[in-house]
């Protein structure tokens, strides 16, 4: 997160226009409020937010726990992209206007408050997000060390495991938005650590078996809306096309 | 009795396999699409050559024709062009078919792709659709292009060409048509490069910055290039029937 570079004006008026549901409430349908606060030095959307909250309206719904960037929890479309409240710096809007919506493609909870974790526990439990032994090994002694890694595929893997579930990646993909079952970009990733991590003894085939169809990696269109919109910047691109080559060469 | 209990043991024991085609099935795409684009790039040097006069796309259309196998090294094979607009059409339908599966499925997919769209005003996600667009516009005037140049190969040449665009009334096709091939090729081939991660080497996300621009420079030059050549076979169009020499074939050195 960089620092207030300057373009803030203390004591700016922001305006805030934010998309009010609630779909537990019947008969209440979606529709815009605008909220005017003062802007302070290096406020991010989710200070804001907060101030809406304490001075306008406690019933505001919105999602956060580190306040951080590691929760994944604060995602929403700020100005039309996908991003987390908590990083995003209110003084990157020159003209103080920010529309906020909540992520499409989730589950709405109520304002800009999302169901991000039920697609996330499905996607998990599609692609067997754990370390998967050879059928026949032995249990692993928890009392003897692990091999030591490659601290090169170490380093890779700790670059794709900083994915924190955000589901911007999925928000900002348009395949995703038209396919329903389209595994998104947080699979990709997911799979990509799996697939590197020299523990996990699932084969091309097995993978194949996951991600091989145009729900997995043949269905990604390449719009590079995950790439583009990456809270964590991981590299989407590059590992969606590593994949596809992969599967291409295992299932022809 | 036994050997069904056989068959049933046999059929629980197999595993399932999944289905190669959709690894088959995208490499196709890529693959046709990559013929494609790579075939409209250089049609269009070729068909440029009218910039450079009558006589250099003469020579042009003889060396297609491979005219230069024949005892006058006059006329040539049309068969030659004839079944290159075949086997183009070919290469046309097949990607035509895998591409469009890719097309949204029905109103509602493409109402969320359009909301998408505005919501994100994303440069890829929009030269996406615009592709889907230029590739449904494709579906039509290509092949009215490619069946005539199938069935009428041997017409080609600075003059015949310059009638057919202009007497024949087929310059608003090739029009609309150059847009829609030169954007949709474009982004197509660019796309190529990072679906497949082509070229993306140690900085990926710089070869990509530099992919879209390279992409808008090719965009630029081939539209400029085609509405360059479309323009000189319109006047030579519009001379020919000023001058009363519409259907006549234009010969070598005839005009300086
Ligand atoms: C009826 C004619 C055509 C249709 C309907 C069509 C349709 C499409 C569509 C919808 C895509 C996107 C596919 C995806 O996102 O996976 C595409 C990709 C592509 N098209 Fe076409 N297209 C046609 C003709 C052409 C022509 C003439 C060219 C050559 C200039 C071409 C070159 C490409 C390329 C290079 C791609 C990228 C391939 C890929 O992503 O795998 N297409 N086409």
């Amino acid at each position: 997160m960089s620092q207030s570079n300057g373009t803030a004006q203390k004591g700016r008026t922001l305006k805030f226009h934010i998309l009010r549901f609630d779909p537990q409430l019947k008969g209440d349908k979606p529709r815009m409020e605008t909220f005017e606060i003062e802007e302070q030095d290096s406020m991010t959307i989710f200070i804001g937010l907060n101030e809406i909250r304490k001075k306008y309206d406690a019933s505001l719904q919105f999602d956060f726990v580190c306040r951080a960037g590691i929760c994944g929890s604060c995602g929403m479309v700020i100005n039309g992209r996908p991003d987390l409240a908590c990083r995003t710096l209110t003084n990157t809007f020159p003209d103080g206007e920010i529309t906020l919506l909540p992520l499409p493609a989730f589950e709405l909870i109520g304002d800009l408050s999302v169901d991000t974790g039920k697609f996330m526990r499905n996607m998990s439990e599609r692609m067997e997000n754990w370390i998967h032994e050879e059928p026949d090994a032995e249990p692993r002694k928890l009392t003897v060390l692990e091999e030591k890694m490659d601290p090169d595929v170490a380093t890779e893997i700790y670059e794709l495991d900083r994915c924190i579930e955000c589901g911007c990646c999925v928000s900002a993909c348009g395949t995703a938005r038209m396919r329903k079952d389209f595994l998104g970009a947080v699979g990709f990733m997911h799979v990509a650590r799996f697939e590197m991590d020299p523990r996990d003894k699932r084969t091309d085939e097995d993978w194949y078996d996951l991600i091989g169809d145009d729900d997995g990696v043949f269905g990604c269109m390449s719009l590079m809306g995950c790439e583009d919109n990456c809270p964590k910047d991981l590299p989407h691109q590059n590992r969606i096309a590593y994949l596809r080559r992969k599967m291409v060469s295992a299932g022809t | 009795m036994a050997s069904t209990a056989e068959g049933m043991k046999s059929l629980l024991e197999d595993r399932v396999v999944k289905s190669k085609w959709p690894a088959r099935l995208d490499l196709a795409q890529s693959l046709s699409g990559l013929g494609l684009g790579l075939f409209m790039w250089t049609h269009l040097i070729l068909v440029s050559s009218i910039l450079f006069g009558k006589d250099a796309m003469l020579a042009i259309t003889h060396v297609m024709e491979a005219s230069f196998l024949t005892p006058d090294e006059a006329g040539g094979y049309t068969l030659i062009p004839a079944l290159t607009a075949v086997g183009v059409f070919g290469l046309f339908i097949v990607h035509a078919c895998l591409a469009m599966r890719k097309f949204p499925s029905d109103w509602k997919a493409h109402k969320t792709f359009r909301s998408q769209m505005a919501m994100m005003n994303h440069s890829d996600t929009n030269g996406w659709y615009t592709q889907v667009v230029t590739g449904f516009i494709m579906f039509f005037l290509g092949s009215v292009h490619l069946y005539i140049m199938a069935t009428q190969a041997d017409k080609i040449g600075p003059q015949l060409s310059a009638d057919r665009m202009w007497t024949y009334g087929m310059w608003p096709l090739y029009l609309i048509l150059l847009f829609a091939v030169e954007m949709h090729g474009a982004i197509g081939m660019y796309r190529l490069a990072i679906k497949w991660g082509v070229f993306d080497g140690k900085d990926p996300r710089a070869t990509r910055k530099r992919l879209k621009v390279l992409k808008t420079l090719v965009t630029v030059f081939f539209l400029s290039l085609g509405l360059a050549s479309l323009a000189a076979y319109v006047k030579i169009g519009i001379e020919n029937v000023e001058n009363n020499r519409v259907g006549e074939r234009y010969v070598a050195g005839q005009e300086g």
